[in-house]
């Protein structure tokens, strides 16, 4: 069973066969088991507040009038909503352009890695040749190294081309730290596709790259859509290739990022919510297919 | 990975397609070698670079030299010490609570997952706007009654709180990394094992002690791997809560190269995050061997 089909089983039975609910177990194992379940959902629902709360204050903070950035102590419950901050924010030099960018920018990412990736995840996962081994080791090791950091070199190499501070700079670089990333995912998403029906199509005429449009891809499409979203959020996040990489065409963190200390609070608390808001929808369309993502590539 | 790659084996159609696999490879090893390898030796090309071209120290001797180099260097090791073991802790007790199967565990998973696709930017401004003096956390505080005061967090002359609201910013950001690819490794462990555990007597603590820990090496050695990496890279998490009054490594590449316009010094840090970074991963193969490294 398939880490993605794992994730969406539902739980299953338990350990234990369950007793009618009038006879409730009495031994001390099993209220030793209710006593950990107990503290199980404790547990839950305090790692939930840690992880909600900063939410919750970035959204009031955005949607109360500008003026609360700056009130003390704050209100926990906000008294009046309003898109004035985020307004404001918008509203504010170059964010529009700078946000129009960011998603180019993602896009071009999104479309480049796929293109160069999933034909190498296909191979992977279907091919049996020589210096497969070799190339996935490769494909592992990109893992040890910050490869962010890496827009330093690339900067200078950029100026020479004349291609540096535009959006296909930041493009190209932001290619290059998904790319691992998409042919590890686009592999294991063909793995799962069986082989046989792709072995069907060719037995009943298909050519190869037929058999592929026609069978696996549909299979693999929802998997890969998964993916792609995820490397627009990667792309969508990233601050420090695009802030080294940009003057003027700067992406949406960049601009933020360079403008942090001479920006107003509102200015601050809008933009974080700006960039935050996208991924909490992206990561709940995907979250079917979050362990199969980050799971599988773990292996 | 040992079992996929028999199955390919034995299914793979014979030699017709003999060229195809290395077409599929070829764009992708093209990209990697112009974007990844090619900008890597660049690095330390550069780093190496005098005035007019050619080998010299300069630009290591002028990293070495700068004031606030050595403050960089031991802010990150700092950071990273402190953060690696936190995050994981975290992320072993949300990988533990979504594999308790309670009830709604897609809902947990989905909750613990959310600052997934936060960015660090993001982050860090979201904890500045709880942290700092008229903030959310002195709010609740001073309300509740415990301070009279806003306590200042943010505070530039004192490094200590600094570093841990650094800390407790990158623990929200980066744990559901960490946690995913620990889920993912519990459900690679057959429940038999837990339950014969059970039926042994074995608490909950000896269960995750002396059945899921073990079994969950490769998973916990590729989780610190990863976010050891990233934890090394640090930068804007940083600079939205203590501006520049703290410095690490990548922020001073960063101000290198934007402010100070010397890229080759800027390069001599990417270089030393490289090699941090790479030391790192050596460290933790060497630390937690588990099967799978001898080559299949």
């Amino acid at each position: 069973m398939s880490a993605v089909e794992q994730a969406q089983a539902e739980p299953g039975p338990e350990a234990i066969p369950a007793r009618p609910a009038d006879r409730p177990d009495r031994s001390p194992a099993a209220r030793r088991r209710r006593r950990v379940r107990a503290l199980t959902y404790v547990a839950a629902f305090l790692l939930s507040l840690f992880v909600l709360v900063p939410i919750y204050f970035i959204t009031v903070t955005a949607f109360t009038p500008r003026e609360v950035s700056y009130d003390f102590p704050k209100p926990f419950i906000p008294g009046t909503v309003s898109a004035e901050t985020v307004r404001f924010f918008a509203d504010s030099t170059g964010v529009m352009a700078a946000l129009w960018r960011s998603v180019m920018v993602a896009a071009m990412t999104l479309v480049l890695s796929t293109l160069l990736g999933a034909p190498a995840g296909y191979a992977l996962a279907r091919f049996a040749f020589r210096g497969k081994s070799t190339y996935r080791l490769l494909i592992l090791s990109t893992r040890a190294f910050p490869i962010v950091i890496l827009s330093i070199p690339l900067a200078v190499t950029f100026i020479t081309w004349g291609i540096y501070d535009t959006t296909y700079s930041v493009a190209l670089m932001h290619t290059g730290l998904a790319l691992p990333f998409t042919i590890l995912i686009t592999s294991s998403i063909f793995v799962s596709v069986p082989r046989d029906l792709e072995e069907a199509a060719r037995t009943l005429g298909c050519t190869p790259l037929g058999a592929f449009v026609k069978v696996v891809l549909p299979l693999a499409l929802p998997g890969l859509a998964a993916a792609a979203i995820f490397t627009f959020v990667l792309s969508w996040n990233e601050v420090f290739a695009a802030v080294i990489l940009t003057l003027r065409q700067r992406t949406l963190p960049a601009l933020v990022l360079a403008a942090l200390n001479t920006s107003p609070l509102p200015f601050r608390f809008a933009a974080a919510w700006f960039m935050l808001a996208p991924s909490l929808l992206v990561i709940f369309i995907i979250r079917r297919y979050l362990l199969g993502l980050w799971g599988r590539v773990a292996r | 990975m040992a079992t996929t790659t028999a199955t390919a084996a034995r299914v793979t159609p014979r030699r017709r397609l003999g060229w195809a696999p290395y077409a599929l490879l070829a764009p992708s090893l093209v990209y990697l070698a112009v974007f990844f390898a090619l900008p890597m030796v660049n690095a330390f090309g550069l780093a190496f670079q005098g005035d007019e071209g050619g080998y010299s120290l300069e630009p290591i001797r002028r990293m070495l030299g700068d004031e606030r180099f050595a403050k960089a260097l031991t802010t990150t090791l700092l950071l990273v010490v402190i953060i690696v073991p936190i995050q994981f802790v975290v992320a072993m007790g949300m990988a533990l609570v979504v594999n308790a199967r309670l009830k709604g565990t897609d809902l947990w998973l989905y909750v613990f997952a959310l600052p997934l696709g936060i960015s660090e930017l993001a982050a860090g401004i979201v904890w500045f706007s709880i942290f700092t003096e008229q903030g959310w956390l002195n709010s609740l505080l001073t309300q509740v009654g415990i301070l009279d005061r806003p306590f200042i967090f943010l505070d530039y002359q004192r490094p200590t709180p600094l570093i841990l609201t650094i800390v407790v910013a990158e623990a929200w950001r980066a744990t559901s990394i960490v946690m995913i690819i620990l889920v993912a490794g519990l459900q690679g462990i057959p429940r038999d094992y837990l339950e014969a555990a059970d039926v042994f007597g074995a608490t909950a603590w000896q269960r995750v002690r002396h059945v899921i820990l073990p079994l969950l090496k490769p998973s916990i050695r590729v989780a610190l791997i990863l976010r050891t990496i990233l934890a090394f890279q640090v930068f804007a998490t940083v600079i939205a809560l203590a501006g520049s009054a703290t410095n690490v490594l990548a922020g001073e590449a960063y101000r290198w190269y934007q402010n100070l316009r010397d890229p080759r010094v800027a390069a001599a840090y990417a270089s030393l995050i490289l090699i941090l970074s790479v030391l790192s991963t050596i460290l933790f193969l060497l630390l937690l061997p588990t099967e799978e490294d001898r080559p299949t």
